[in-house]
Order: C-alpha cells, then sequence, then structure tokens
C-alpha cells in the first residue's frame, strides 16, 4: 500500500508522527517540572505535609512521561540527518549550533539533576534536593527556550547569508537566536505547557475530589490548577493574538489558510466561524462569518483590506484545510479553557469550589484539552508554513535525504507499531498512576513512606481543610 | 596537521563520543547481562545500579549527533542517509530500553516484558552501534553533497564483526561495572563473566584491528608505514597492560581496577579507530576541513562548549558522587 508514496510524503508522515508524539511528553514535563519544584519549596517553607504528598505522587508520574520524553526526543534529533539530510546540510551551520546549545545547556542539566530529583532526597539533604528539582525545571525550560528558537528561525529566518554551496551561513547571531517570531512562539508555548499541566492536574483533582470531596491532597491539586486556567488562560490568549499578528507580517499566507480566505477582500475582511475549504476550487464552502471582524482584529480598523489566497501561486499555499480546522480547535479550546478557569473561580468565590459536582466533571473531561490544542497548535503552525522548511527560502520538497522510498516505509511502519505499543502502555500507566489516591500506599507507593522516616512527625500537620494555596 | 577550528572541534566531536561509549557503554552492558543476572532481586539491584545516571549517559550520545550537525553538517547529512538502517533501528531499540526503566516497575503482569525489552532494546543498540561503526570504517559513497549508495551498503561481514565487537566489549563493561556497584551472588557471578567476557573482547579487538588495515590501502599505510608504525608497536602493548589489570583485578577482588581496564580498553581502541582515520571525518572523501560548517558556526558553538562542559563533567561527576558505593537491594524510589 504504501508503494504509491513518494520518498518525501514518506518522510514527511514519518516527521510529523514522531515529532507529535514527542511533543506531547514536553507539552506535560515541562509545567509539571514547575510545578514540583513549585510544590517543593512550598513544602519546605511551610512543612504542610499536604505538599509533599503530591510532590511524591507527581514525581512518579513525572518520571515516567519524562523517559517517554526522552526515547522520543533522541529519535527527532537523528530524524535530521536520516530523513531530512539536504535540510541538515544547508541549514545545519545555523540551526545546528542552537540545537547544541539546547543539549549542553539544558538537556544535560536536566538529566544530571533528575536523577538526584528522583532517588537523593535522603542522600543529599533537602536544600541540595531542592536545587536539584529546580534544575530539572530550568533545563527543560532551557530546552523549550533552544529548541523554539530553532523552529522560529525556519519560520521567519534571519541573520544569515547564502554561501556559494547554497548554505545557510550565520552572520548575526543574537538575530538568527531571536528571530522574529520567537519571542512570541516562545511564550505562548511555555504557556500552553503550563496550562497542558494545570488541566491535567485539574482533571485528576477533580476525579479525586469525585471520589473524596475531603481529601486534602485532592483539594491544593484543584485549587493550584484552577488559579492557573484563570490566570494564564487569558494572558495566553492575548500572546497567541499577539503572535497571530506578528505571523501576518512575517507569514501572511499562513493567516489567509488560518483565515479561510480564498478571496481578497479590499474593503474589510469577515471572520469565518465555519465553512469548507474548497482548495480545488480556491472556495470556502458553507461559509458563516462576521462582516469586517477579521480586518478589525488583524489591522484594527473595520474597513481595512486583507489580500487572500487569490494574491499566492497555487504551488506556494499550504494545504488549507487542515490548517483552518487545526486553528479552531485550538482557539475553541483556548475559550473553554477561559470558561472552566472563570467558572472555578465563579465557585470559589462563593465558597463552593470543592463541592461542584458538576464543576469537578467538566474539569475532569477537560483533563486532556491542553495536549489537544498544543498538537492543534502546532499543526497550525507547520502546515500553514508549508510548502517550506525554512520559509520562503527552502522548499520541503528540496530538503529530503536521498533515501530510497521502501527504506522509508519500513522506517515508518516500525516507528508507528512501536510507538503506539510503548507510548500506549506507557500512557496506561500514567492513568493508573493518577488513579491512585497520593499517599494511600499501593503499588509502587514507597516515596511518602521512606521520606516520612527523615520528617519529624510533629512537623506534619494534617490539613484537611486546608485553605488551598 | 592544522590546528584551527574544525581541528578542534573534530577533537571534542571525538571526546563526546568516546564519553558516550564508556558512559553509556556500561549501561547497555548491565542491558545485554539483564537475563544473567539471576534471581529478581539481583535484576532490581543491576537496574538500579545505572537507574539515577542512565539518562546523563545518554545524552551524550545526543551531543554527538546534534554536535555533528552543528559543527559538520555535511558529515552528518551524508552519514545519516548512509547509516539510515542502523540508526532507526538503534533509536528504536534505545526507546525500548529506555522506557523499561521506569515500566518495569509499573506493572506486574508485564513486568517479564518490559525485562525484555531491556535487555532486547539494549543488546540491539549496542550491535547497531557497532554495526554503524564497521559501515562508517568501510567507507561511504559520496557524490557532490550527498550520500550515493544503496540502503543496504552498510550490511558487510566487517560490519557486522564490529556489531559484535562492539556488542561483546559493552558486556564486559556492564560485567566489570555491576563487580563494582554490588555485593553478593550478582558480584560474584559478573566476576566470573568479565573473564570471559575480557577473553572475548580482546579477541574481537585482535581481529578488527588485522582486518581494518585490508579494508582500504590508507589504513594499511597508516598502520604499517612510519611514524603510524610506530603506533602498531605501542598500541598492542597498552592493549596488553590493559588485559593484565583486568584480569588480575578481577583476580584480586580490587573491584574498580577491571572497571577502569576495560574503560581503557575502549579508549585505545577509540584512539586506534582515530589514527585510522584522521584526516578523514567520512572516509573515503571528507576531510575534517570539507565536512565542516563556516568558521562562524565553529566558533559560536566552540565558546559555549569550552564554558558548560566543563560544568556537565563537574555536575556528572557530582551525581556519580551522590550515588556512589556499593548498591543494596531494594534501594530505589519506586
Ligand atoms: C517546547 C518544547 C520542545 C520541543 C518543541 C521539542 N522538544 Fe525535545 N524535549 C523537550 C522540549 C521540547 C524537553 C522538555 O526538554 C524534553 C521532554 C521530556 C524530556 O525528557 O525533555 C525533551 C527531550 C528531548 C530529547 C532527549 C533529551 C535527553 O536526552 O535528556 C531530545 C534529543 C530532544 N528532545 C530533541 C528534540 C528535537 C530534535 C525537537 C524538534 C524537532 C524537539 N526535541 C522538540
Ligand atoms: C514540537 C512540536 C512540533 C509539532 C507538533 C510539529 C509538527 C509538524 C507537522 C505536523 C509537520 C508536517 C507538515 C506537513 O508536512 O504538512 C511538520 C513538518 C516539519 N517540522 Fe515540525 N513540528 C514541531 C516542531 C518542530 C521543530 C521544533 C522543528 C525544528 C527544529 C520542526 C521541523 C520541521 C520540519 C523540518 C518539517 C518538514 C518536514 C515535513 O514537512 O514534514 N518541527 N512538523
Ligand atoms: C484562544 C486563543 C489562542 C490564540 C488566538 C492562539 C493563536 C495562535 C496562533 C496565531 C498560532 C500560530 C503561530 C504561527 O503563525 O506559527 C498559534 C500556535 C500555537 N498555539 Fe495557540 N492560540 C490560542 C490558544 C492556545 C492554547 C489554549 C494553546 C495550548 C494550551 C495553544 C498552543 C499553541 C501551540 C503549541 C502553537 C504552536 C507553537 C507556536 O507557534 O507558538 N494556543 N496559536
Amino acid at each position: 500500500m504504501l508503494d504509491s508514496f513518494s520518498a518525501e510524503t514518506l518522510a514527511r508522515v514519518q516527521f510529523a508522527f514522531t515529532i507529535s508524539f514527542h511533543i506531547i511528553f514536553p507539552a506535560f514535563t515541562i509545567g509539571l517540572a514547575s510545578w514540583l519544584a513549585v510544590l517543593n519549596a512550598f513544602w519546605l517553607r511551610t512543612r504542610d505535609a499536604t505538599y509533599l504528598t503530591l510532590f511524591e505522587h507527581w514525581k512518579k508520574i513525572f518520571a515516567v512521561v519524562f523517559g517517554m520524553g526522552v526515547v522520543s526526543g533522541i529519535v527527532m534529533s537523528y530524524q535530521f540527518g536520516t530523513n531530512w539530510a539536504v535540510f541538515s546540510d544547508k541549514a545545519g551551520p545555523v540551526v545546528g549550533p542552537l540545537m547544541a546549545y539546547e543539549v549542553l545547556s539544558a538537556f544535560f542539566l536536566e538529566a544530571g539533576f533528575l536523577g538526584i530529583m528522583l532517588f537523593g532526597r535522603e542522600r543529599v539533604g533537602a536544600g541540595l534536593h531542592m536545587f536539584a528539582t529546580a534544575m530539572v525545571a530550568i533545563g527543560t525550560l532551557g530546552s523549550a527556550f533552544w529548541i523554539l528558537s530553532v523552529n522560529s528561525w525556519m519560520q521567519t529566518p534571519a541573520g544569515y547569508v547564502i554561501n556559494d554551496v547554497g548554505q545557510f551561513v550565520p552572520e548575526d547571531w543574537w538575530a538568527i537566536v531571536f528571530n522574529p517570531s520567537f519571542p512570541y512562539r516562545l511564550v505562548h508555548m511555555v504557556m500552553a505547557a503550563y496550562l497542558t499541566t494545570a488541566f491535567v492536574v485539574g482533571g485528576v483533582s477533580a476525579l479525586h475530589l469525585l471520589r473524596d470531596r475531603t481529601s486534602a491532597t485532592a483539594r491544593r491539586g484543584f485549587s493550584m490548577a484552577m488559579w492557573m486556567a484563570v490566570i494564564v488562560t487569558p494572558v495566553q490568549i492575548f500572546a497567541g493574538d499577539m503572535h497571530g499578528l506578528n505571523t501576518l507580517e512575517h507569514q501572511p499566507v499562513k493567516v489567509m489558510a488560518m483565515e479561510g480566505h480564498f478571496q481578497s477582500h479590499p474593503d474589510g475582511a469577515p471572520l469565518y466561524l465555519f465553512g469548507i475549504p474548497d482548495q480545488a476550487n480556491q472556495r470556502l464552502n458553507y461559509a458563516i462569518g462576521i462582516p469586517k471582524l477579521s480586518s478589525l482584529i488583524l489591522k484594527h480598523d473595520l474597513n481595512a483590506p486583507l489580500a487572500g489566497l487569490d494574491t499566492v501561486a497555487r504551488e506556494d499555499q499550504p494545504p488549507v484545510a487542515i490548517v483552518f480546522w487545526s486553528f479552531r480547535i485550538m482557539i475553541a479550546i483556548g475559550f473553554a479553557m477561559l470558561g472552566l478557569g472563570l467558572w472555578a473561580l465563579i465557585r470559589r468565590m462563593q465558597g463552593r469550589l470543592y463541592d461542584s459536582g458538576v464543576l469537578h466533571r467538566a474539569a475532569l473531561a477537560m483533563g486532556p484539552a491542553g495536549f489537544v490544542a498544543v498538537l492543534a497548535g502546532w499543526v497550525t503552525t507547520e502546515v500553514g508554513r508549508q510548502p517550506y522548511t525554512v520559509y520562503g527560502l527552502l522548499r520541503t520538497s528540496d530538503s529530503l535525504s536521498p533515501v530510497a522510498a521502501p527504506a522509508v516505509a519500513v522506517s515508518l511502519i516500525a516507528f508507528i507499531v512501536v510507538y503506539f505499543f510503548v507510548f500506549g502502555a506507557g500512557t496506561f500507566y500514567v492513568l493508573r498512576l493518577m488513579g491512585h489516591t497520593p499517599g494511600a500506599g499501593g503499588k509502587g507507593d514507597v516515596g511518602p513512606t521512606r521520606t516520612a522516616g527523615i520528617t519529624p512527625a510533629a512537623q506534619l500537620r494534617p490539613q484537611a481543610f486546608g485553605p488551598g494555596a | 596537521m592544522e590546528f584551527d577550528l574544525a581541528f578542534i572541534w573534530a577533537g571534542l566531536i571525538g571526546f563526546a563520543v568516546l564519553t558516550y561509549v564508556v558512559l553509556d557503554g556500561f549501561d547497555l552492558g548491565v542491558g545485554i547481562l539483564f537475563p544473567l543476572a539471576g534471581s529478581e532481586t539481583d535484576r532490581d539491584t543491576a537496574m538500579n545500579t545505572v537507574a539515577p545516571v542512565w539518562d546523563g549517559n545518554e545524552t551524550w550520545l545526543v551531543l554527538g549527533g546534534g554536535g555533528l550537525f552543528a559543527v559538520f553538517p555535511l558529515a552528518y547529512a551524508v552519514v545519516m542517509p548512509a547509516l539510515y538502517m542502523p540508526v532507526t533501528l538503534m533509536l528504536l531499540a534505545l526507546v525500548f530500553r529506555g522506557v523499561a526503566f521506569e515500566f518495569r516497575w509499573k506493572t506486574q503482569r508485564w513486568k517479564r516484558l518490559w525485562d525484555h525489552a531491556f535487555f532486547g532494546g539494549s543488546l540491539v543498540a549496542a550491535l547497531c552501534q557497532g554495526i554503524a561503526l564497521g559501515a562508517l570504517v568501510q567507507g561511504i559513497k559520496v557524490t557532490g553533497r550527498a550520500y550515493s549508495g544503496g540502503w543496504w551498503d552498510w550490511l558487510t561481514p566487517f560490519s557486522l564483526l564490529t556489531g559484535v565487537a562492539v556488542a561483546t566489549g559493552y558486556a564486559l563493561l556492564g560485567a566489570t561495572w555491576l563487580v563494582l556497584k554490588t555485593e553478593g551472588p550478582l558480584h560474584l557471578g559478573m566476576r566470573r563473566r568479565a573473564w570471559w567476557l575480557g577473553l572475548a573482547t580482546l579477541g574481537f579487538m585482535g581481529l578488527v584491528s588485522l582486518a581494518t588495515p585490508f579494508l582500504e590501502p590508507v589504513y594499511f599505510q597508516r598502520w604499517f608505514n612510519l611514524p603510524g608504525s610506530a603506533f602498531s608497536v605501542v598500541m598492542p602493548v597498552l592493549v596488553l597492560g590493559a588485559a593484565w589489570a583486568l584480569f588480575t583485578g578481577l583476580n584480586d577482588s580490587r573491584d574498580l581496577r577491571p572497571f577502569l581496564a576495560a574503560l581503557s580498553l575502549f579508549v585505545l581502541g577509540f584512539i586506534g579507530i582515530g589514527i585510522s582515520f584522521y584526516p578523514m571525518m567520512v572516509p573515503p572523501s571528507l576531510t575534517i576541513w570539507q565536512a565542516a560548517a563556516p568558521d562562524e558556526s565553529l566558533a559560536f558553538a566552540l565558546v559555549g562548549t569550552l564554558v558548560l562542559v566543563p560544568l556537565i563533567l563537574a555536575y556528572t561527576g557530582y551525581a556519580y558522587w551522590v550515588f556512589r558505593g556499593k548498591v543494596r537491594p531494594g534501594e530505589g524510589y519506586h
């Protein structure tokens, strides 16, 4: 069956498949690492055992997810060479050093201190253990910094010249690292990771609240997560809007696809809420739109003209339908997150945060929302950049390795089988861990009991009815 | 010999790869020996000796690959397609063994399965690394700026030989590591195995060393004409010295010495390959200078490397120090 596909299509599918699996793990570990550092700091400060129990519980989940993130990430760092050799040769001098910095300044930091964070509390003492936990969190953020700089450079290249063998040669490193779309993408992605974590923690805590409303750990977790939801989501929406304006400036064609604007609108473009893109005929069928709103959002002027895909040659257009829909999925989830955050805020002010079963069910349902939004966002970004790998300069079809299609097909099938099997099993274990009540013992729950050994019992004050964080 | 940025970087990449080989070598070796570890408790203990450090060890592989991408992009672009199959297989194998560290503690029903994943993944990864090395030594066909061979070119008797040789060597590293880190029956069992693995490793080193000079006339000249032929005398002597340290260490139960001796064997083997290669980055067609990125990239990456690598070595060393000493059954956070 795969015979009919070109090596290019297969390599693209393989890249999209492996990176989509990979990003699921960082989206969670970046947020979780920071949250664990916060929990540990609060525990050391307040000596409130709820924090410690939460830390020890989520630490185990973190370890499993982190392990999956590492192994899927190692695959990524070799895929550039195996599948995108021409891209590697040409863009390597610019993006390679950034990725080398990622390894040196972030991956080693995470990996070096992870062991101490997981196994070392008794061995190194509380202070150094806190330090190690913080280093793991900083490492994950550093890794986001560098890899997003790489990706942003591919979206909005800057600070380079092209030499006589066609390589991109660095000219101004500052301009390369802080290329035009980087600050926006970094902020948007880090907040996306925090939100993803917040909604997972919120969903899991809601599950435990549905089982037992008095559980101190479930209350604490739920409260912290809902604060994150209500504070970070509006900022994220604002940042997303800024990001979109930046994209309009540097990648207008992508925005046309996101908006479904096949036609140019010389006096005010509508905001399409729904429609079925028909790229062959360059039409948006069954369109439902609000007149002039798109111009208002993108240009802050109701009557501002906006160019459409009719100004772009067919072979330079990205696949519109994918971009159009993935963008709407992300936006919808963004507003749903905001809604849940506000709802929880109202319940909190009414003093009913912990006994609103409907809210808890909704939070449980929204638990995986962050992952969907992250994937949808990346699909918008990446598919919208097609048909280029380095925007406007290097086409995806010219980036490919000289590898025979059967080799790519075989490895693609192997990746699909292995990933679904291994990460499927991992997801099952993570879900099972999430189902356990924190601190209740159960399989693999030796953490809290052992740490209790170094904790003077007097300092453990149970906080069954704490006010939350 | 030109002492410039490209040369310095060739040395640094060599250092990263060597560090990877010796560090991940012993933890892959522990995986390869896993089924021989005896009882369930012994297997738990064996895994716990490497659990806190394996991730850091594997990061050197990312540095080797990422570093090659950064400073020798052309070499990266040529070698990866040439080694498409072994590299992909290695990555998949590393997936299996990497997740096993966590997964096998999370389930009773499938514990055996993740035991097998740990063993199989470690073995296949080791074999693939050895095969990749052999394929590289054999030479890679390049036309213009691209690989121009087929997707099975890597598979030859020589690359299979290096594959088995590297896997055996890793098993030796793993055995001596377990001798160092454990006690009781596990320790005694591994001491016995380290003997045999030591002999096998030496045998394979001999075979590979004999075969290499005949692959390429260049290698032959390097080893059998002055000044290279000086190495042909010195290297075997050093190897014998390391072997002596290995076997006496095992006999006198000095637990650290066999591990260090096994590491030295790897360092010597690595230097041997370096002598064959220089000044090639991808034999037989790309020299270090042809494959190197422009100086702007080399200089930029070097600044950070000179600051960060010593730091990395320091905190990695610290992590090893924290987890020093024998690992006893039941330790670990699971
Ligand atoms: C926004 C964040 C982000 C993005 C877009 C990516 N990664 Fe990633 N990556 C991380 C954030 C991250 C992380 C948070 O640092 C991880 C996730 C879990 C983990 O263990 O570290 C990680 C792990 C990780 C590892 C293993 C590190 C180790 O050995 O400890 C490698 C080699 C990569 N990644 C490489 C890549 C490549 C080549 C990517 C792009 C194609 C990529 N990552 C996208
Ligand atoms: C982490 C989140 C990411 C996701 C979910 C993602 C997703 C995707 C998807 C879906 C495609 C396929 C587009 C298409 O073929 O139509 C793609 C292409 C690509 N992406 Fe990303 N990407 C991510 C990050 C990155 C990063 C960080 C880089 C570079 C450092 C990168 C480099 C590429 C390249 C080179 C392609 C071209 C190959 C292709 O078209 O498939 N991506 N990505
Ligand atoms: C509702 C408000 C939101 C708006 C207006 C918005 C806007 C955008 C835009 C315009 C892009 C494409 C950037 C490009 O041109 O390449 C994008 C990408 C992305 N979005 Fe959103 N977004 C919103 C909500 C969210 C939420 C809630 C999440 C996740 C929790 C999220 C995660 C992402 C990710 C991971 C990307 C890809 C990385 C990037 O380019 O930054 N977004 N977003």
